[in-house]
């Protein structure tokens, strides 16, 4: 395909990606930020005007970048997840697979797809924050950045995730054994210098942890971690996440007998 | 010499269960030609052509698409493929008129120029009316008529039909037929069919295989295949019933209800002789047909014969004239 068909055909699967979780908003827009909006009022307003300041900024401040940061990692995967997958339910990948459309353009369709729903609902998220605190932006580019970073791996994760999906409860699998408790001990709601060494050690790991931690220094200039590492770390993921689901598409892992 | 439409060199595919689908299958289509690829259920029909549209992996052999290999570059050879699969691949909650235009996108065709195609598509197989509402309100003979339209949409030189008629009345089937023929002929579009309907086959298309148990058993021009046919059975309904099944020298005669007879007339046999003979029995014939389409009659005794016997290759029939009949008893 030349250049001119290559962008006509990733343009058909984005637009297609956006009209599907635009078509069932209900199920893909408002849950989180329902969800959200609990989180707020629960743990920002009641408990959080009780715990007093966090890393030096008042509780609810600290938790909005992390609850947004979590909305954007749980919806691109889950969209990628169960959009990928019920094509490969319905067969309808097999339009995909007949046309001469390269692998690489399949997959990042459906990651665009993805990061588009997440960062909506990021956008969502945050809106909804607004009525409960004024955010500061120390740096916005920076802020920019990791959440797009973000949302392109963990919709890249999601794709992964549905390929090697037999069945709707493999695609759950993931975000309620792996991704929630990551989330939760990512540091969204506490600074990992409140654990001990060892569990800070423990915490280090953790990915995610990265990734709400550079977010919050993009609105609040602090960080448990070093920014521009934890930068590069994600970079990598993506490159490598982005080379293992494009070969298992190759392969036909999934798709094709 | 202009390439052909379809080549396929030694074609196998064991699927991951270790089943031989295909044992090394050879094919060639013309291009401008209305195939058939007939076959029992099960015989490897759509795993052949899941090959040469990409949704099967191939284990062996060669295929190519207006002489560019598959192997060499699949891209380029899958633009000149159009492909309406044996079971439905669309998302059902999608809407008819989005299904068509993603399928053009694919094949990076702009949606300005995807839509009056589109128009055109829709209303040739009367879906216009349709296209706002999602797929699955769609019946069934409407779904096959979407894959057929979404297949046509980024005009493919060769179009693969896998039994697109099936499930639909009989109708709407002859309209299909004549769309086929049209665009077989109008655009010179290459077309390959299954079908289960003979008679479907007989009367569209010009070349024909078979193909049984992974194995191409003929390969031959609907016309010599027929002529190839050593005996008809006609059935002759009565206008009494029989006590006695009479007897026609030289013809097997058969009663399958009281007041019918099934004969089996055999090539260079006139059918003169029946009725002379049953006229001076006193037997009054009220009407007559085929006990079946000709081309079913040929496809039954080929596919059993191979069953039965799997040593000699029976499957070719001979095409002398004097030869005797080996398979050609009545059946009932
Ligand atoms: N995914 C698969 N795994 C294992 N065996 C398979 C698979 N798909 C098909 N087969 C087997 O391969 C053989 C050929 O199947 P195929 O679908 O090509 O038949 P067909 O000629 O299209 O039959 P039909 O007329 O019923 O559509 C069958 O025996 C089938 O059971
Ligand atoms: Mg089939």
């Amino acid at each position: 395909m030349n250049p001119l068909q290559i962008a006509v055909a990733l343009w058909t699967l984005v637009g297609k990606e956006i009209r599907r979780f635009t078509r069932i908003w209900p199920q893909t827009l408002l849950p989180p930020s329902i969800t959200m909006t609990m989180y707020f009022i629960i743990f920002g307003s009641l408990i959080g005007s009780r715990i007093g300041e966090m890393s030096g900024f008042n509780y609810m401040d600290y938790i909005v970048p992390g609850l947004i940061m979590m909305s954007v990692i749980t919806n691109s995967y889950s969209n990628v997840a169960s959009s990928f997958f019920s094509n490969k339910f319905q067969r309808s990948v097999e339009e995909m697979m007949v046309s001469p459309m390269p692998n690489w353009v399949i997959l990042s369709g459906f990651v665009i797809g993805g990061m588009a729903r997440g960062l909506g609902v990021g956008v969502i998220v945050t809106i909804v924050s607004l009525f409960f605190t004024r955010l500061p932006v120390e740096h916005a580019l920076l802020t920019l950045l990791v959440v797009v970073m973000t949302a392109t791996l963990f919709s890249i994760g999601g794709f992964i995730n549905a390929l090697v999906a037999n069945k709707f409860d493999d695609i759950s699998i993931v975000p309620i054994f792996v991704l929630t408790p990551l989330t939760y001990l990512g540091g969204v709601f506490y600074s990992i210098d409140m654990l001990p060494a060892f569990w800070q050690g423990v915490s280090m790991l953790n990915p995610i942890l990265y990734m709400v931690n550079v977010f919050r220094y993009g609105f609040l200039g602090v960080s448990d971690i070093p920014v521009v590492a934890a930068l590069a770390a994600i970079a990598a993921f993506i490159v490598v996440f982005f080379i293992v689901g494009l070969w298992m598409l190759e392969r036909g892992k999934g798709i094709r007998q | 010499m202009a390439e052909p439409a379809l080549s396929i060199r030694g074609l196998t595919k064991v699927y991951g269960n270790g089943f031989h689908a295909l044992k090394g299958i050879d094919l060639d289509v013309a291009e401008g030609d209305f195939f058939a690829l007939l076959g029992p259920n099960g015989a490897g029909k759509s795993t052949t052509l899941g090959i040469v549209c990409s949704l099967v992996q191939k284990t062996d052999g060669k295929v190519s698409v207006f002489g560019i290999d598959i192997d060499q570059d699949f891209a380029r050879a899958k633009y000149h493929i159009g492909v309406v699969p044996q079971e439905f691949n669309f998302n059902q909650f999608e809407k008819v008129e989005d299904i068509i235009h993603s399928q053009a996108g694919y094949y990076g065709m702009p949606l300005r120029e995807a839509r009056p195609r589109a128009e055109r598509l829709l209303k040739d197989l009367g879906l216009w009316d349709k296209r706002k509402g999602s797929a699955r309100m769609l019946s069934g003979g409407m779904k096959r008529r979407l894959m057929i339209a979404r297949a046509l949409m980024h005009r493919p030189k060769l179009l693969i039909l896998d039994e697109p008629t099936a499930g639909v009345d009989i109708e709407l089937r002859r309209s299909m037929w004549d769309y086929m023929r049209r665009i077989n002929r109008e655009e010179g579009t290459t077309i390959i069919l299954t079908t289960h309907y003979l008679e479907e086959a007989e009367s569209l298309c010009r070349n024909i295989a078979i193909i049984n148990h992974g194995e191409i058993v003929q390969n031959t021009s609907v016309r010599q295949l027929l002529a190839q046919l050593h005996a008809e059975t006609f059935l002759l309904d009565l206008s009494h019933p029989l006590e006695t099944v009479p007897t026609i020298d030289g013809f097997e005669v058969a009663q399958p209800e009281p007041s019918q007879l099934s004969v089996s007339v055999k090539r260079g046999q006139r059918l003169n002789d029946v009725f002379t003979a049953l006229s001076e029995q006193g037997v009054n014939v009220v009407s007559m047909r085929n006990r079946a389409n000709r081309l079913e009659e040929m496809f039954v005794s080929m596919v059993e014969d191979d069953n039965g016997d799997q040593q000699s290759s029976s499957v070719r029939i001979d095409d002398d004239e004097v030869e005797p009949v080996p398979g050609a008893e009545v059946r009932q």
